[in-house]
């Protein structure tokens, strides 16, 4: 048995260890999303209904959407209809007007993953190239100007990065438009001129912590003997960082690009309102507001899902890039 | 003070031709959008024209909204699922007078007991189905009956039936009511069509309105295109609303040219933006109010005497000022707005007055009181400023106020109707029958104040019915004059609608049972 364990490659078995782990998550964040939510005062029916709720009112709309149910009940039927690939339909559906909570998240989660991507796609090469800029001229004027410009941008809140950006790019310049509102029908180029500024905020937003860590990692290494053996053999300062220091430092980096990802996914509401761009975020928010607990779980589940899979993402390219840890003795 | 100011002076005196001024203007190097909106500021009737793409952004709006009239929450269902897009029986017109819209005319008979609507001939819904006495049926069974969950269900609760009768609709009701046509205005009372089985289909938003919608995202937007069959004249080719949430992503909006109106102006900055030469801001009071209520059934607010020592304590002066920034009319604890038929403004008036407060207390036996008021900016942004304000000046004559603030996410739910003082806010209802029916009768599902006055109540089956417009008034004023004096209301102000647009769009007067031109813009306005 312990010889077969060890005959499996040490990937597969993070994989599958990580993956059975990620469904007991996914189960526990289901369970205490819903307590919780469920705690909340009210219901979907005297949300909606709001001033207007009369008791009968309520009591007919809680029965046409099933909230006359036991929560317990309710809970049970949806952990059913999930194992079955179904995530059911929102509160907000009525007789002949089904809204799939699919159909609701779909365009919303791509939306989310669109403004994630390019973000990405500026901010990771950004702040690996700064950060091996910042260790290869350690203590220089450009280590400590990148140093805190990048410091200052993320210790400014969200939204204050994003009003002094459409400020100056919207407003007064106008170069890009305020509003970042796409719909399914907006082609590439103008969806990508749209996001800019989004994008440009969660980039300043994130460009820090990468950099920084990749720096540290960089420098970190620096001081091991084996660089030292590297350099006394006379080469280059970039060239022992990049072909030397570079792939040992690779697992603390990735960790913090993936961390980093992941909150470019689930945590960017804030940024989402102030371009009233319409991702996940809010589709949530909206949803905890008035108990359409479909919704809620839905999100939740994707949100937890995302830091899994995430994670595991950045734990597979530690093992990968670490000769150590890809081939244990 | 230079040329352009004095010609704008001679405008609003109207001392100048249409023509002149936008000679002289020119002359001076005004671009024609702002002269043109001068104008129309000054009162100079404009002729409106066809064409564009008008785009609003709104700061209401959920990815739960749906186009089921029955729930409508707000302004962006209300302009997007009616105003734009349907028509209900009647409507309101700028001088709060109830006028026909889908309905040619309408008819009391058996005092007041019946009406009879008279449907718009050739009116054809989105599709060209023409528009029959039986869809108006059915959609206002849609609201009726015991499975129903309409906000409209209570204004339509004395309706005992409906029925059609070739091209009119005859409602029945179950008691005289003068004002039923009024009813008839509301926002959740659109006709849509019929279905075969009876029941009516609102799901697919084919409407009979102004502008039929091409697209429907809640929570993101809703785009529309000109009905070019509507019975009225409409300008905009096209019309867009963006749900923008984010009071300062509105304003940039407007400021960078995205959209050309935001409604509920950050009153904070409002005088920012009125100093932006491109940009128009409006300020509309209308009949909604901003108040705080007493359960009159509990005690201490069960004796007169302690209510009204709380109408005197609170300086609504200053609250108008400080936490409204003067957008507004401060209350005198009468719900009824100034411009609605037979109000009045009761005497005494009641205005912070600390000497009265304490003679007040010692008529009902107290030497202090000490109460819990209940506040979140649920029940109208700038509550919790408003109680604060109402502690201090309250703590001066005497009544010790604890401000409780309460969680937004429920606060209709938890605290309105369940906790004996709390702040609330009524949208106002265009005629007195109707907001007293709705929160001040004995038996009012949401009397707030838990009132229950035999005299006003008797006055309020009389008024209704009575069609003597003399005795009517006079009704009203007693009744009016009894909630001042013995209700459960401290009405602080009546609050504006403050919105902002381009000079590149162009209005006439603004409609004020509802925001956002009583949520027509979009057949009301039209490009300069």
């Amino acid at each position: 048995m312990l010889a077969a364990r060890d005959a499996m490659h040490p990937i597969l078995r993070t994989v599958l260890q990580r993956l059975a782990l990620g469904l007991l998550t996914l189960f526990i964040v289901s369970v205490v999303i819903s307590s919780l939510v469920e705690m909340l005062p009210g219901n979907f029916a005297k949300r909606i209904l709001g001033q207007a709720a009369t008791p009968e009112t309520v009591a007919a709309f809680e029965k046409e959407i099933g909230l006359d149910k036991p929560a317990l009940e309710r809970y049970f039927v949806w952990v059913g209809d999930v194992v079955t690939g179904e995530f059911g339909s929102s509160f907000t559906s009525r007789v002949g007007y089904q809204r799939k909570v699919a159909d609701l998240i779909t365009p919303r989660l791509k939306n989310t993953l669109f403004l994630a991507s390019m973000t990405a796609v500026i901010a990771v090469p950004l702040a690996l190239f700064l950060g091996i800029l910042a260790a290869l001229y350690r203590n220089s004027w450009f280590d400590r100007m990148v140093n805190s410009a990048t410091l200052t941008t993320i210790s400014m809140p969200e939204f204050f990065m994003a009003y002094v950006l459409m400020l100056f790019l919207a407003v007064i310049w106008q170069i890009f438009p305020s509003l970042a509102s796409v719909d399914h029908d907006t082609p590439l180029w103008e969806r990508i001129y749209r996001c800019t500024l989004p994008a440009l905020t969660l980039t300043l937003v994130i460009v820090a912590h990468m950099m920084r860590m990749t720096r540290a990692a960089i420098i970190n290494l620096l001081a091991s003997p084996y660089i030292e053996m590297a350099r006394l053999k006379g080469m280059s300062k970039s060239r022992v960082i990049m072909r030397h220091a570079l792939p040992n430092a690779w697992a603390p980096i990735v960790n913090v690009i993936a961390f980093n990802l992941a909150y470019l996914i689930v945590g960017v509401v804030v940024v989402e309102v102030v371009f009233t761009y319409p991702g996940i975020g809010q589709l949530m928010v909206d949803a905890v507001r008035t108990k359409d607990m479909p919704v809620v779980q839905a999100c939740a589940l994707i949100f937890a899902a995302t830091y899994i899979l995430l994670n595991l993402t950045a734990d597979i390219i530690s093992i990968a890039t670490n000769p150590r840890l890809l081939h244990p003795r | 003070m230079n040329q352009w100011e004095e010609l704008q002076q001679a405008a609003f005196a109207k001392r100048i031709s249409r023509r002149d001024f936008m000679r002289r203007a020119t002359a001076l190097g005004v671009s024609t959008a702002l002269a043109t909106g001068v104008l129309g500021r000054a009162g100079y009737a404009q002729t409106p024209k066809k064409g564009g793409k008008f785009v609003i952004g709104i700061g209401h709006g959920a990815t739960t909204d749906s186009l089921d009239p029955a729930t409508y929450p707000d302004q962006m269902t209300g302009i997007v699922g009616w105003g734009a897009s349907s028509n209900s029986l009647t409507e309101m017109d700028e001088k709060g007078n109830v006028v026909g819209d889908l309905a040619e005319s309408f008819e009391p008979s058996d005092d007041a007991k019946s009406w009879v609507f008279k449907l718009r001939k050739g009116v054809t819904f989105h599709n060209g189905k023409a528009v029959t006495a039986n869809d108006v049926v059915a959609s206002y069974m849609h609201h009726m009956g015991p499975d129903s969950k309409s906000a409209a269900k209570s204004i339509l609760a004395s309706v005992s039936e409906v029925k059609a009768d070739g091209d009119n609709i005859v409602f029945t009701l179950s008691g005289g009511n003068a004002d039923f046509p009024f009813y008839a205005s509301d926002y959740h009372l659109p006709i849509m069509p019929a279905k075969d089985d009876g029941t009516v289909d609102w799901q697919s938003g084919i409407r009979t309105g102004p502008f039929s919608i091409e697209s429907f995202d809640p929570g993101v937007g809703a785009k529309l295109k000109r009905n070019p069959n509507f019975y009225k004249d409409v300008w905009f080719d096209e019309f867009e609303v963006k749900v923008i949430a984010d009071v300062a992503a509105r304003t940039n909006a407007l400021t960078s040219g995205e959209i050309h109106f935001m409604d509920r102006c950050d009153l904070k900055t409002v005088n920012l933006l009125k100093r932006n030469k491109d940009l128009e801001v409006n300020q509309v009071t209308g009949y909604g109010h901003y108040i705080f209520v007493m359960n009159t059934q509990q005690a201490p607010f069960d004796n007169p005497d302690v209510r009204n020592a709380l109408k005197y304590a609170i300086d609504r002066e200053e609250i108008l000022q400080k936490v409204f920034l003067g957008y507004g009319t401060v209350g005198n604890d009468n719900p009824i707005a100034p411009s609605i038929q037979y109000a009045i403004n009761p005497e005494p008036i009641h205005s912070y007055n600390p000497d009265m407060v304490r003679e007040l207390l010692k008529k009902a036996g107290l030497d202090s009181l000490s109460v819990d008021l209940s506040v979140s900016d649920a029940a109208f942004s700038g509550a919790v400023d408003a109680g604060t304000l109402f502690k201090e000046s309250a703590a001066k004559a005497g009544i010790n106020i604890n401000v409780v603030r309460e969680a937004d996410d429920a606060y209709w739910d938890a605290v309105w109707l369940k906790k004996p003082f709390v702040a609330s806010y009524w949208n106002g209802r265009p005629v007195q029958d109707w907001m007293f029916t709705t929160a001040y009768a004995a038996d009012a599902a949401w009397n707030d104040t838990f009132w229950k006055n035999p005299r006003f109540n008797e006055l309020l089956v009389a008024a209704r019915s009575e069609t003597d417009s003399t005795k009517r008034a006079a009704q009203y004023a007693e009744m009016q004059q009894l909630l001042h004096d013995d209700g459960g209301l401290i009405n602080i102000v009546f609050n504006s609608y403050v919105s902002a647009n381009s000079t590149a769009v162009a209005h006439g007067d603004l409609l004020s049972n509802w925001d956002v031109d009583g949520m027509k813009i979009a057949s009301r306005w039209w490009f300069a």
